[in-house]
């Protein structure tokens, strides 16, 4: 599903450059989930964001679903993204001002589906992550925990090849954050492709498979034992 | 673009983020509600212009008698001069080339009678040609000619405020009406567009003026038509001469200040023309002023706008929304509100200047208007602006990386 080979990726600094990302390789298979752990600087973020198609790598291929990706402008990487990628973030990023189903519906505003089938299937997403009595609230009538899933619900309502996580538990309480990975392994056990960041070990475990970066290279690559959240919850 | 869905997208961001909305919206209609306003209002001025020298004409001197302040040619000073009828006689004899018309004036006030209604009146002794200089238009009837001055009639012609107030709904003419204690017949009705003032003056032959008082062929002002074609330049030659004409007939001195005065509209209302020229060139640019403050509210507003929506724009990024659809999303918006404000401006605008009519007469405003051409434009023109306005900080919100957008603070 997702395929890189010898990623480079520096940022100017002033005067010095910073070489973030020197050479990784991996590639992850349809229904896999994966963290990718590492402490702040370790590069792990960049390496998310380039998979995301936010930034761009200076050198090294891209694969996402048998489509290289490379030299997008603007309006190709909107495109792919809104295709291939669902984002959840650490703080959310809910839109403010619209209710929980709006929110979920924007994703496939952007695909131009019609308005009644957007709420249906948003509708559906909500259920799913057990918040479809909260449809017609507003984020900031949300606890975090459901600001997440609703995050989640979005992600998932463009139907995408692979779920980028940037540290989704990150904002969260440890209780919040196993029911947050509860609904992650649940959406996996559904065939989704999902790649989770975090610097949290026990959250990584949860995962099939850590991957390990520091100072830009991969330490550690390895599959483990899935830690199930239910059990926590 | 214009789908109804992205409609209906634009409708609800506009309406969950209403300071943001009234803010612009405000701004806008403010702008054009001062453009209009102010421009009417200059309008207004201008009019007042208008209706205190446009309703005579203006090819005509007045030629007023006074005191003399200086001793000439053995005659003292503080001597009263007066016109009388062979003056007449004698300027139209001597200035063949330069006049049209030349009509007395005896102005008298009077009380009026009808049955019951009684009022006073200016009661004006003049020729048939007094109805060219005021420009009079006759409504009904005719106006004085040569037959009623020569047989000394006692024919009137009156405003139409006259018969308004001693006919009520009756048709003046034929009538008989007490100009002070002898009947007149009213053979005409006249209106005039210098205002009510005018309207409510009567007209009687100078000749039966004379009559009346003790047979007299005083008269106490001339009013002179010269022919237009002589030009500004002839115009104020023929002043000259007809001064130096008159000055002579009467033993004034040249450098009598008084004596006698000679009103030239001509010259009078080429001023006033540049007056009001003027008047219009700062009205001009008091509303040019008005629509460049309201470019640059709106600038900022929507630098503000953008600015405050940069994350929510970064989400809609990583959502999948073009830079295309992101600028669409704010010009769409802002070229909405714009519009519907600045309309809404304009017609308050216009509503608050057809309000006033004559309410600020005192404030020598008449009748304040706007062109609805011109309030269209202005409002069109703020409208294109507030979109070019927002199209460059749109344009730099679309670039923004999601990334940098969504960065946590």
């Amino acid at each position: 599903m997702i395929e890189i080979k010898d990623l480079h990726k520096s940022y100017q600094m002033g005067s010095n450059s910073l070489h973030v990302l020197k050479g990784l390789n991996f590639s992850i298979d349809e229904g896999e989930l994966v963290a990718i752990m590492g402490s702040s600087g370790s590069g792990k973020s960049t390496l998310l964001n380039i998979l995301g198609m936010l930034d761009e790598a200076d050198t090294g291929e891209y694969t996402l679903d048998g489509v290289p990706i490379k030299n997008l402008n603007e309006t190709k990487a909107a495109k792919y993204r809104n295709k291939f990628l669902g984002f959840v973030f650490q703080s959310f990023n809910l839109i403010n001002y619209k209710t929980a189903m709006e929110n979920v519906a924007l994703p496939l505003y952007y695909q131009r589906v019609a308005r009644k089938e957007r709420e249906e299937k948003a509708l559906k997403y909500l259920q799913q992550v057990g918040l479809k009595e909260w449809a017609t609230h507003l984020p900031s009538e949300l606890s975090g925990g459901q600001k997440q899933r609703v995050a989640i619900a979005r992600a998932m309502a463009a139907e995408p090849k692979v779920l980028l996580a940037d540290e989704p538990t990150g904002a969260l309480d440890s209780k919040t954050s196993y029911e947050v990975m509860d609904l992650i392994q649940k959406i996996n056990d559904q065939g989704n492709t999902i790649l989770v960041v975090t610097h949290e070990e026990d959250i990584a475990h949860m995962c099939k498979r850590i991957v390990h970066l520091k100072d830009g290279v991969i330490v550690e690559d390895k599959k483990v034992e899935q830690v199930r959240a239910s059990q926590y919850v | 673009m214009f789908s109804r869905d992205n409609w209906k997208e634009i409708f609800e961001t506009i309406q969950k983020n209403k300071l943001r909305t009234f803010l612009s919206g405000f701004t806008v209609a403010l702008g054009i509600l001062i453009f209009v306003v102010l421009f009417g209002f200059g309008n207004g001025l201008i009019n007042t212009f208008d209706d205190f020298f446009g309703d005579d004409a203006t090819n005509v001197f007045y030629v007023f008698t006074g005191r003399t302040t200086m001793p000439y040619k053995g005659y003292k000073a503080n001597r009263t001069i007066e016109f009388d009828n062979s003056d007449l006689e004698d300027i139209k004899k001597n200035f063949p080339l330069f006049l049209e018309y030349i009509t007395p004036r005896i102005t008298r006030q009077d009380t009026v009678k009808y049955k019951n209604e009684s009022n006073t009146y200016p009661i004006w002794g003049v020729g048939p040609a007094h109805q060219f200089s005021e420009m009079n238009i006759m409504m009904k009837g005719r106006y004085l000619n040569v037959e009623d001055i020569k047989n000394k009639t006692k024919n009137a012609v009156v405003g139409r405020l006259v018969e308004k107030d001693l006919f009520g709904a009756q048709n003046a003419l034929g009538k008989y009406i007490d100009v002070g204690g002898s009947m007149f017949k009213v053979i005409g009705v006249f209106q005039d567009d210098g205002g009510d003032r005018e309207e409510r003056n009567i007209v009687i032959p100078y000749t039966t003026q004379q009559l009346i008082e003790k047979n007299t062929d005083k008269i106490d002002a001339m009013v002179i038509g010269f022919k237009p074609e002589i030009g500004y330049a002839g115009a104020m030659g023929f002043e000259k001469s007809l001064d130096e004409f008159i000055r002579s007939k009467k033993y004034i001195s040249p450098q009598d200040q008084n004596g006698i005065f000679i009103r030239n509209v001509a010259d009078q209302l080429k001023q006033n023309q540049q007056f009001a020229r003027v008047l219009q060139i700062i009205v001009a640019f008091v509303a040019f002023g008005t629509i460049i403050a309201g470019i640059i509210g709106i600038s900022n507003i929507m630098v503000f706008v953008v600015k405050e929506r940069t994350k929510e724009l970064g989400i809609r990024k990583a959502l999948g929304a073009t830079p295309k659809t992101v600028i669409g999303t704010i010009l769409l918006e802002s070229v909405f509100i714009t519009t519907i404000s600045g309309f809404a401006g304009m017609l308050i605008g216009i509503a608050i200047l057809s309000s006033m009519g004559e309410k600020l007469e005192d404030f020598f405003i008449t009748n304040p208007y706007i062109d609805i051409r011109m309030a269209v434009i202005a409002t069109i023109v703020l409208i294109i602006f507030g979109a070019i306005a927002g199209y460059v900080p749109a344009r730099r919100a679309a670039r923004i990386k999601p990334i940098v957008a969504l960065r946590d603070e």
